[in-house]
């Protein structure tokens, strides 16, 4: 469904507002490697602006912090209705390494909603890519939840009264699987 | 002059080529170097919670649900992807896949959840705590057997002299 939306409200082209909340650099480094030549997403329509007041999008790095999360409030409303927030990075989707500082809120979606998650330490520019192919449709997200359950014990359990006398050898009758 | 130097700018740019990559279209190589996302093995695990207490962004989570199920959970939200859950782990069940195209669009996504049987001892049906690690070093790595005098010698203290050794040992074969 959010797909769909997106397909429809940003179907020409996505303008991305570069918010960076507390972040070390890394992550602002790889979206800047992003607009290089060498990974050109003005391909896609996507163009970096400078003003929330501009933009589709906005690409937040960094943890949501206690010293920037009113500007980061503030861009957020800046920017016109139909609007994506992309979480790029460790610190921005979860909180980062330094999530129980005392200046660390959080992840971002503590101040505004979060649409879209990169994960990475930084992320690479491909992943950033792929982040937004993802979110205009171009592709199909790859990860799943996974639950990996052992259904057999793997050690047979022992049972003592199971343990028969023949002459001088000693049987165990059966093995147990719990 | 002016259209002579675009011209001339024109062939720089043809000469320099199209460096794009065709990245969403055709992925390319990763480094052999990258770590990407964790993947962890349950048929290998042995619910150790060494990756859970190494973790220093603590997103493994450990919690025994009953006496022998263990659920091991990996987040993944601030995993910063430095291995050393992959490097402290025993039985080698966790891999740095070089995956990368984690982007979704719930944090959930990127879970990962075990639940293993945790072993209890055969008698009295509880867990039981394995020996430590300097245990384990007595009890097979670290001695070899001194056949001539009928003891066992620590290989640390292999260099000693036999009367020496014979003084530091205190255990006694049957």
């Amino acid at each position: 469904m959010l797909r769909n939306l997106c397909q429809k409200m940003f179907g020409r082209s996505l303008w991305v507002y570069h918010a960076n909340s507390g972040g070390c650099n890394g992550c602002d480094i790889e979206v800047l490697n992003v607009l290089t030549p060498y990974y050109d997403v003005e391909r896609f329509g996507i163009k970096l602006v400078g003003s929330p007041r501009h933009a589709d999008v906005m690409l937040c790095q960094g943890p949501a912090m206690r010293s920037t999360a009113k500007a980061l409030q503030r861009a957020y409303e800046a920017m016109p209705a139909p609007k994506l927030v992309f979480a790029i990075g460790s610190c921005a989707c979860g909180g980062g390494i330094w999530f129980d500082s005392y200046s660390v809120l959080g992840p971002v979606e503590k101040l505004v909603p979060v649409n879209f998650y990169i994960p990475g330490c930084p992320p690479r520019p491909e992943a950033i890519i792929y982040g937004v192919a993802v979110a205009v449709g171009l592709v199909d997200k790859k990860v799943a939840p996974v639950t990996f359950k052992q259904l057999e014990m793997p050690i047979p359990r022992y049972h003592p009264a199971d343990l028969r006398g023949s002459g001088e050898l000693i049987v165990y009758e059966k093995a147990e699987k719990v | 002059m002016s259209l002579l130097s675009k011209l001339q700018e024109t062939l720089v740019c043809l000469k320099a080529g199209r460096v794009t990559l065709p990245y969403p279209a055709q992925a390319g190589p990763v480094p052999e170097t990258f770590r990407g996302r964790p993947i962890f093995d349950a048929a290998r695990c042995i619910g150790c919670a060494g990756c859970a207490s190494n973790c220093p962004a603590r997103e493994i989570l450990v919690v025994d649900v009953c006496q022998e199920i263990r659920i091991l959970q990996y987040l993944g939200r601030r995993c910063t992807y430095c291995g050393r859950c992959a490097d402290v782990c025993p039985e080698k069940a966790i891999t740095m896949s070089r995956e990368f195209e984690t982007a979704t669009d719930r944090i959930g996504d990127i879970r990962q959840r075990l639940e293993l049987f945790m072993s209890t001892c055969q008698r009295c049906g509880r867990c039981f705590t394995e020996p430590s690690p300097l245990e384990q070093l007595k009890l097979k790595g670290y001695r070899f057997d001194d056949v001539q005098n009928e003891r066992w010698i620590f290989r640390s203290q292999a260099y000693l002299t036999s009367e020496a050794a014979v003084d530091d040992i205190s255990i006694d074969l049957d």
